[in-house]
């Protein structure tokens, strides 16, 4: 294959990635109330119907908070840990990569089940809580990544340096390890919240009657009545789990970092 | 806060920082708490729980979960021809799927990483990125409006007197081709990124062609990153239930599993059949690993 040939292809293959969203957009200004092709004109009625939609509401601020509340829980935990194995020979370090990789390597409907199960077993309600616990047990991966591999790439020497100056170690971690990581916890909170706003199906498993944007979308593609309000939807869904990637990739110099 | 406060709490603080300095083991296991509580005792302790399960079996009449440990739900498992088609086609399909992505992603991979400019490059990285993490969901949805009956795919391919796939396993296969394709593209492009210049020059001097040098130079380096790229492309696809769900009214073991979860369900032979899934990976994990496929990742 010569060049320009590998040019048209790439060119072609990126087109097919990119195809499905963009019809997508241009169906969230469809006239037609039918997702046929083609379409007969455009218009911006479906927004203003979707905006004032209570239930498009509810699942979008309920994502919003259950993906703030994976974020926050995710940064805790995926920074302690990566703190750990950072600085600290143990027994079982190892391990811990594996089992923080663990909730995500595994296929969705194992961590779902597991989850469900274990919740159930114990008789707590399902509802918004158990929802941030599933998608937190899967998001502290990607702060833990982010962190670790920050702190791999930095020299312990800046620290002994800031001792040495007469640091203590809280003077140390605030004005020395903390910067040094800053970035990196936020492109692992931008991605975990990207993640944890884009998941159906842990979600499904843990929710009780709690419904997030994906979960709202899946109750409702086949209505035929709400098909229009579903593509205004999807394009919401679509912006806000790409913003947060695009501004992580942006913080961290290796892109290839950021896949899941 | 008075001078005197401050003045006691910085001491108290500075005494903890040299306490924990002593005992590097306390530092650690303060460190380590939660996040171990979290996902060694929640998380995995939910795991045992799950699979302990399968080997129990459901009361008929009480609905109820009987704890006394046996092999029926495997023995159901094998010596039923449904749940044997349905795991023959999600493994078939996600092998189909591996194939087409790794196929679909060499080329862009190679463009990426050995072609493109580095300001193209850059962009090209992103442009692959963000639609990885679109909505997953969303993605799937659009597939269902394209192969619609009178979606654009039919509209297109009428001038031409045939007909899309409509919805089936053909679609499902497409669909997961198109999901997965950024997973398999990031790990090619990084690993063909990695061969250096001087090798691809040396084949040449050695009056390699092109094509042997690809052959016989660039596919054996290149093939732990499309290992690893591939554990992503058949993992996900082996688990999902959703996408065949929305483009076909054929099962996959997800389904099965799905319908067996809650309170009209099986959770015992739902948990038996989760198992292949993830024995399935194990193995699949082992050998990427011996093929060089976690350095690539």
């Amino acid at each position: 294959m010569g060049r320009a040939g590998l040019r048209v292809v790439t060119g072609a293959i990126l087109l097919f990635i990119y195809f499905p969203l963009v019809l997508v957009i241009v169906y969230a200004f469809n006239r037609n109330i039918v997702a046929s092709w083609p379409i007969p004109g455009l218009t911006l009625q479906w927004w203003a119907r979707a905006i004032a939609n209570p239930g498009v509401r509810d699942a979008l601020l309920t994502s919003i908070v259950a993906g703030i509340g994976a974020t926050v829980v995710a940064l805790l935990l995926g920074s302690l840990a990566a703190l750990a194995v950072d600085r600290f020979r143990f027994f079982g370090r190892e391990a811990i990569s594996f089992v923080v990789i663990l909730p995500i390597a595994l296929p969705g409907i194992v961590t779902g089940i597991a989850i469900n199960s274990a919740v159930g077993a114990f008789g707590i309600g399902f509802g918004l809580a158990t929802v941030i616990v599933g998608h937190a047990t899967f998001c502290v991966v990607l702060v833990y990544n982010n962190v670790l591999a920050r702190f791999r790439r930095s020299s312990r020497s800046i620290e002994e340096a800031s001792a040495d100056l007469g640091a203590d170690t809280w003077q140390t971690f605030r004005h020395v390890t903390f910067p040094v990581v800053r970035s990196a916890l936020l492109a692992g909170a931008l991605l975990a919240f990207a993640l944890s706003f884009d998941e159906i199906i842990v979600t499904t498993f843990t929710r009780g009657d709690v419904k997030t944007l994906p979960i709202w979308i899946f109750e409702n593609y086949r209505l035929a009545n709400q098909a229009p309000i579903v593509n205004v939807v999807a394009v919401i869904a679509i912006t806000l789990s790409v913003i947060p990637v695009y501004l992580a990739s942006r913080l961290t110099s290796d892109a290839a970092g950021v896949t899941r | 806060m008075s001078a005197r406060t401050a003045i006691l709490r910085d001491s108290f603080l500075r005494r903890l920082a040299v306490a924990l300095y002593r005992r590097p083991g306390a530092a650690l296991a303060l460190l380590l708490a939660l996040p171990l509580a979290w996902l060694l005792v929640a998380y995995l302790g939910s795991l045992a729980i799950l699979f302990a399960n399968a080997l129990f079996r459901i009361d008929p009449f009480t609905a109820r979960v009987i704890p006394e440990p046996g092999l029926q739900n495997f023995e159901r498992l094998i010596s039923n021809d449904v749940y044997r088609t349905i795991t023959l086609r999600t493994l078939g399909i996600a092998t189909a799927v591996t194939v087409t992505t790794a196929v679909l992603a060499f080329p862009v991979a190679y463009f990426m990483a050995r072609v493109a400019s580095n300001r193209t490059r850059g962009l090209m990285v992103v442009a692959v990125l963000m639609p990885l993490w679109a909505s997953y969901l969303v993605k799937v949805y659009a597939w269902r409006i394209i192969l619609a009956q009178d979606g654009i795919l039919n509209w297109a391919l009428a001038p031409l007197g045939i007909r899309g796939p409509g919805f089936g396993d053909v679609a499902t296969w497409l669909v997961f081709s198109y999901l997965w394709l950024p997973y398999m593209i990031l790990p090619i492009y990084a690993g063909l990124q990695r061969i250096p210049q001087s090798l691809l020059e040396a084949s040449s001097d050695l009056g390699a062609r092109p094509g042997s040098t690809f052959r016989r130079v660039i596919l054996p380096l290149v093939l732990p990153a499309v290992v690893a790229g591939s554990i992503f492309t058949f993992s996900l696809t082996m688990g999902d239930y959703i996408a065949p769900q929305l483009v076909s009214s054929t099962q996959f073991i997800g389904n099965v599993i799905f319908a067996n979860v809650g309170s009209s369900g099986d959770l015992p032979f739902a948990a038996a059949f989760a198992t292949v899934p993830v024995l399935v990976m194990v193995v699949y994990l082992l050998v990427a690993r011996r093929l060089g496929a976690f350095e690539a990742l």
